[in-house]
């Protein structure tokens, strides 16, 4: 068995009087594909914000590596090794796509602050972005403004700026959502090539993503962590089919989007 | 390629711009008025390097401005400071004064930002109004300019005004390589999206508080400068109206556009000083005497110019520029080059 990377111990999240995750004990494998599923509301973004430390919890621990996040910063634990992205596309759509990548590059090279530098410096960047724009394809439209690429590559670009932190965990909420078939097929494969050397937690409405790369899957349904297993082992749980497709459960046909 | 030219053609544009400025007082402008043109444009632009970073209006620049101004003129009254120190000590001001507002207001946005930095700047002007220093209602009066690194006399206005000008361009293009430096791409990165920057390890507030600091500091510059070249320094130049001046011109002039602050200072300030003459011309063109009293409602004259502003050309006048130039030297195919700052 390989060791735990990320651990949540009866983590709980309340909105006034509402609770959105409620004492969620999640345990990730380094190395793992942990695909996070649920209906829509279950609180799979609200468990994101808390693990990255852009919502505080309301009551329980996270731990990464063994120690505990609650007293970081989120741009703290981003340095520590966790990068999230987000469930809408999130590029910096004044930059070029180029600049969108060097920009997650340049802090670690500690220029960030010189504002009496020319922004030449961050040509040394350059080789690195443009290997990190190839591994997602984006290489052709490297000095386009990152505005004017179409959904599907906004997202790779993403994906593409959030491998240029190095990340040792990375937190990928819905990557596919909102792309057509070809740019699904090539983002899943995309996500399973990098996450070699990485873990990877993502959220995810595509079953058939999700059967093809997750390694372990959670459900989660309404705040809870209902079920926890491989594809097989969650697919056929009584509990998970209920809340899928169960006939008893009529909201269940409303939230599952 | 349609880039090319448009660089070409901006850069043509600024070298116009600069012999306008190098030739306008043997034009027929009288230098004094151009000093002021000059430090309100100065003032525009550091007003602006914020607006335009970080999207925040700042109502406290006026304390920088007059405080700037105030130590400017105390220091080369009361101590015989040269021109070069008491510039230099109106920098540093802005510079001690923005760390402290902008420690104290940056983490807020919006109008809670605008609110706070009001509040502190009326505190300034509550102590400027207490101070025997400040002289009070009379503000301070008879500044000498002094000599320039003891060699150019600033008491001459020709002097004055190409120093004036020296030390804006220098400004100038100061806050244009701020822009285009690795900060500058940090700020513009924060401002699309700051909750992916701080995903990817950064601390906007820091990002953001340096940048109010750099502008604070230029700020006071502008009125070291302004008290210098003018002489006096009232209360009316830590009066809030007057940070609202500065978000004025920068709105007319063009927000986003690195020419626009000084465009619009232009226009303001010759507009302010030249409407009372405005005004007498249009009532023996029309025969309409209210006309003739135009000169005494400046506030209700720039009120005019803003709504008009706002309703018509809300680029401001370089963004409206800039948008038709962009218009005809691209005629149809779809703009996708690289970003461009103004
Ligand atoms: N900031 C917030 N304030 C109040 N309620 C919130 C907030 N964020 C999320 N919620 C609520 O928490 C629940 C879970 O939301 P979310 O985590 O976005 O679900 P999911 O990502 O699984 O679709 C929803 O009912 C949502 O309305
Ligand atoms: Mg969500």
């Amino acid at each position: 068995m390989t060791q735990e990377i990320l651990g949540t111990r009866r983590l709980s999240k309340h909105f006034k009087g509402f609770t959105a995750v409620n004492e969620v004990d999640l345990s990730v494998r380094k190395g793992h594909i942990h695909a996070l599923v649920g209906p829509n509301g279950a609180g799979k973004t609200t468990l994101f914000n808390l693990l990255t430390g852009f919502m505080t919890p309301s009551s329980g621990e996270i731990h990464f590596n063994g120690q505990s996040m609650s007293t970081l910063r989120p741009s703290q634990i981003a340095q520590s090794g966790i990068v999230r992205s987000f469930q809408i596309s999130a590029v910096f759509g004044s930059l070029s796509v180029l600049d969108n990548v060097r920009f997650a590059l340049q802090r670690e090279m500690g220029v960030s602050f010189f504002f009496w530098r020319s922004d030449r410096v961050l040509n040394r960047l350059n080789d690195r972005a443009m290997e990190l724009l190839e591994s997602v394809g984006l290489t052709s439209v490297a000095d386009h403004l990152a505005d004017s690429l179409p959904y599907g590559r906004k997202r790779a670009l993403e994906l593409a700026t959030t491998l240029a932190m190095n990340p040792t965990l990375m937190l990928l909420d819905e990557p596919t959502q909102g792309m057509g078939y070809e740019d699904v097929d090539r983002v899943t494969r995309l996500i399973k090539q990098v996450a070699a050397g990485r873990t990877v937690l993502m959220v995810e409405h595509n079953m058939k993503v999700v059967s093809a790369i997750a390694d372990t899957i959670s459900v989660l349904q309404r705040g809870r962590v209902i079920a926890t297993g491989t594809y097989e082992e969650v697919s056929t749980n009584p509990q998970v089919m209920e809340a899928y497709l169960g006939p008893t459960s009529r909201y269940g046909e409303g939230d599952a989007a | 390629m349609m880039s090319r030219r448009y660089a070409n053609l901006r850069r043509l544009s600024y070298g116009v711009l600069l012999l306008a400025m190098l030739a306008a007082p043997w034009a027929g402008l009288y230098p004094v008025l151009g000093i002021k043109i000059l430090c309100y444009a100065l003032f525009a632009c550091a007003f602006h390097l914020l607006l335009g970073y970080t999207g925040l209006a700042s109502l406290g620049h006026a304390a920088f401005l007059g405080v700037g101004g105030y130590m400017a003129g105390y220091g080369i009254k009361a101590w015989s400071l040269s021109p070069e120190l008491a510039l230099l000590t109106g920098l540093g001001i802005g510079a001690l004064m923005g760390l402290v507002m902008g420690y104290l207001s940056i983490r807020r946005s919006g109008i809670y930002f605008t609110m706070i930095t009001l509040a502190l700047a009326q505190l300034v002007y509550f102590l400027c109004v207490q101070m025997p220093q400040t002289g009070g209602e009379d503000g301070l009066q008879g500044i000498s300019r002094g000599i320039l690194f003891g060699i150019i006399d600033l008491q001459n206005d020709m002097n004055m005004y190409y120093a004036t000008l020296a030390i804006g361009l220098i400004a100038f293009l100061f806050i244009a390589r701020v822009v285009r430096s690795p900060f500058g791409q940090s700020m513009i990165a924060i401002k699309d999206n700051q909750a992916r920057a701080i995903s990817l390890g950064y601390h906007p507030d820091r990002y953001k508080l340096l940048v109010f600091t750099l502008s604070a500091s230029l700020t006071g510059l502008a009125g070291a400068l302004k008290a210098i070249g003018l002489g006096f320094v009232t209360l009316s130049d830590v009066h809030w109206m007057t940070s609202g001046h500065a978000l004025l011109m920068t709105l007319v002039g063009g927000l986003g556009t690195l020419s626009g602050p000084v465009v619009g200072a232009v226009v303001l300030v010759a507009l302010e000083n030249k409407i009372g003459q405005l005004g007498v011309m249009l009532s023996q063109l029309t025969g309409i005497n209210w006309f003739a009293t135009l000169g005494e409602s400046v506030i209700m004259v720039m009120g005019i110019v803003f709504v008009v502003c706002v309703l018509t050309f809300r680029r401001g006048i370089m963004g409206e520029l800039d948008a038709f130039v962009r218009r005809v030297l691209t005629p149809t195919s779809t703009r996708s080059s690289k970003h461009d700052d103004e």
